[in-house]
């Protein structure tokens, strides 16, 4: 069955597009990633050109996260003020990540400097995450017990002014760490059509140390708020955004979390974390292969009047 | 100001060309009809076919044609600019390197034909007749000037060979055909990813390698009601728009969390 996108001025199959919310969905509820960096990409490879898909995946996010955020909002696990000093970083880093996005489209280096992040940034986290994972689950094999870390192992960052205490995180750091960290995910959040979950959830955890649980709810805050912000400035200034095709994603992505979540309960935290590697690493192989692989059609033709 | 008295003199001068050639041309006359003057996109659009009838009639003084007529349909259809870019490789990647801009060309194109062209005349008269999608006017922008380039040019051809693909650009060399030897029709393919405008459908009536007549009709294309709607919205209030957006995602994040509760 079609549906006919009216901002997007395209037919898509409805089915399709619910599939790969319900998939994107199951993905992001069972590792408690917004799930992003797959849904973007997989929208482009169904033919949704890059400036909509990019546009319209923070939509499918906004809920996503507004649906996970709310029960561990009930838990008490949000770190509000962790989560306002994250975000005032992540405001400046998503308008300036949409502003680059503008920029690189206008100079036809759009898909260049995604595809080169996306091979980059998923090449180094999943490979983190590959060998921690291997390694974790190799200790458990030979019966030895899982390290644990240290918390208040001091850093370099430590040192810096601004220190704030985050009583939910347990943490007492420098603002300056923390709004840098926001910065970045706003930023290649806005250009790669991410949410950064995958990014922001090891940076609190192993850097600053914030609690799994805390890093994942404050995560999901984070999430929240930026993609919602990115929504209305893509509104604004792309004009790209289509409700129809959100509406569609994201009614698939919040049932695909229920299920998605309920697996991955069932899953040992370190095979989750293996499993999650495996499929960042792929996703940064597959942009790898693009980028270098002779395209069949080396001439691209796009209207102008997207553009300004 | 000027660009009226441009366009008013352009008018004196096309009315004029008109009277000049419709004077020698006056022995048949054509009469099309489309099947649909407008195409309505609803939610259900994925593309549609517009049928183009026409027959041919007599003036005054009936005239034997020996060779027997041939018709061109042509559908051209909203101005848009496009810009066509080169991928190279550097440093072992493809990059997009050279481009250029193609100024206000049709942003669909479709070519009938009774017969393949190059039985329809030789390269010059298809080319003075504009016959066939490789004989429109695709004009560049060239440093600070405005010019169509030779049909060779690597970017024409590939502006065309990519619109072609996407099925925006259309030629069919046996694509009119012949009800009786003075009734022709064409089906002219809408893709669903049509834009949205009015579209030209010019017809030219071919006789032994002459022009004989002509005739332009238009069709509009247009979204209707409910995604009208949302296009207007989208367009002239972005930021309510965006504001509406998220907070549908925000409602349906809510309304998720509280049907799967389990704590």
């Amino acid at each position: 069955m079609s549906i006919y996108l009216p901002i997007a001025e395209l037919p898509v199959n409805l089915f399709l597009i619910l599939g790969l919310g319900v998939a994107v969905g199951f993905i992001s509820g069972m590792f408690g990633v917004g799930g992003g960096f797959l849904m973007t990409p997989l929208l482009i490879l169904v033919g949704i050109p890059p400036a909509v898909a990019v546009a319209n995946v923070p939509t499918h996010m906004a809920a996503s996260s507004m649906s996970g955020l709310l029960t561990y909002w009930r838990r008490k696990l949000v770190d509000l003020g962790l989560g306002l000093v994250l975000l005032s970083g992540g405001l400046i880093g998503t308008a300036a990540g949409v502003w680059l996005f503008a920029v690189l489209l206008r100079a036809g280096q759009l898909d260049l400097i995604v595809g080169l992040s996306y091979v980059i940034l998923l090449g180094i986290v999943g490979g983190i995450m590959l060998t921690e994972s291997v390694r974790a689950i190799v200790r458990a094999h030979q019966g030895e017990p899982p390290i644990v870390r240290r918390p208040g192992t001091h850093a370099w960052f430590h040192g810096l002014p601004l220190k704030l205490r985050f009583r939910q995180s347990r943490i007492y750091v420098s603002a300056i760490p923390i709004t840098v960290i926001g910065f970045l995910i706003g930023f290649f959040g806005a250009i790669m059509g991410i949410g950064g979950g995958f990014l922001l959830i090891p940076a609190l955890i192993y850097l600053m140390r914030v609690p799994t649980t805390v890093s994942l709810a404050t995560s999901l805050f984070l999430t929240l708020c930026t993609m919602l912000i990115a929504t209305v400035l893509h509104a604004v200034e792309n004009r790209t955004v289509d409700i129809v095709l959100a509406l569609v994603l994201m009614t698939g992505g919040v049932i695909g979390a229920q299920f998605g979540a309920r697996a991955g309960q069932a899953i040992r935290a370190e095979r989750l974390r293996l499993l999650l590697g495996i499929l960042v690493v792929g996703v940064a192989i597959r942009f790898a292969i693009n980028l270098i692989a002779t395209p069949e059609e080396l001439f691209t033709v796009v209207g102008a009047d997207h553009m300004q | 100001m000027s660009a009226r008295i441009e366009n008013r003199i352009v008018a004196i001068l096309v009315l004029g060309a008109a009277l000049l050639l419709a004077a020698p041309l006056a022995a048949e006359k054509l009469v099309t009809s489309v099947s649909n003057h407008r195409v309505l996109i609803s939610s259900n659009f994925t593309g549609t076919e517009i049928v183009v009838f026409g027959t041919i009639e007599d003036d005054e003084t009936p005239i034997k044609r020996e060779a027997g007529y041939d018709v061109v349909v042509t559908v051209r259809g909203p101005m848009q600019t496009y810009i066509a870019r080169r991928k190279e490789r550097v440093l072992g990647i493809w990059v997009n390197a050279e481009s250029r801009q193609f100024i206000d060309v049709p942003s669909y194109l479709a070519v009938l034909m009774s017969r393949p062209a190059e039985e329809l005349g030789d390269a010059e008269f298809l080319r003075r007749n504009r016959i066939g999608l490789v004989n429109q006017t695709f004009r560049q922008r060239i440093g600070a000037d405005f010019a169509d380039v030779v049909p060779k040019d690597p970017f024409r051809v590939a502006f065309l060979r990519v619109r072609t693909g996407e099925g925006l650009f259309h030629e069919e060399p046996k694509g009119v055909t012949f009800i009786t030897p003075r009734l022709f029709r064409a089906s002219v393919p809408i893709p669903g990813i049509a834009p949205t405008g009015t579209y030209q459908v010019e017809a030219q009536l071919l006789s032994s390698g002459e022009p004989i007549a002509r005739q332009t009709t238009a069709i509009e294309v247009l979204k209707t009601g409910f995604e009208e709607l949302l296009a207007a919205s989208a367009r002239e209030h972005g930021l309510l728009y965006g504001l509406a957006t998220a907070l549908l995602a925000l409602g349906t994040g809510l309304l998720a969390n509280f049907m799967f509760r389990r704590d």
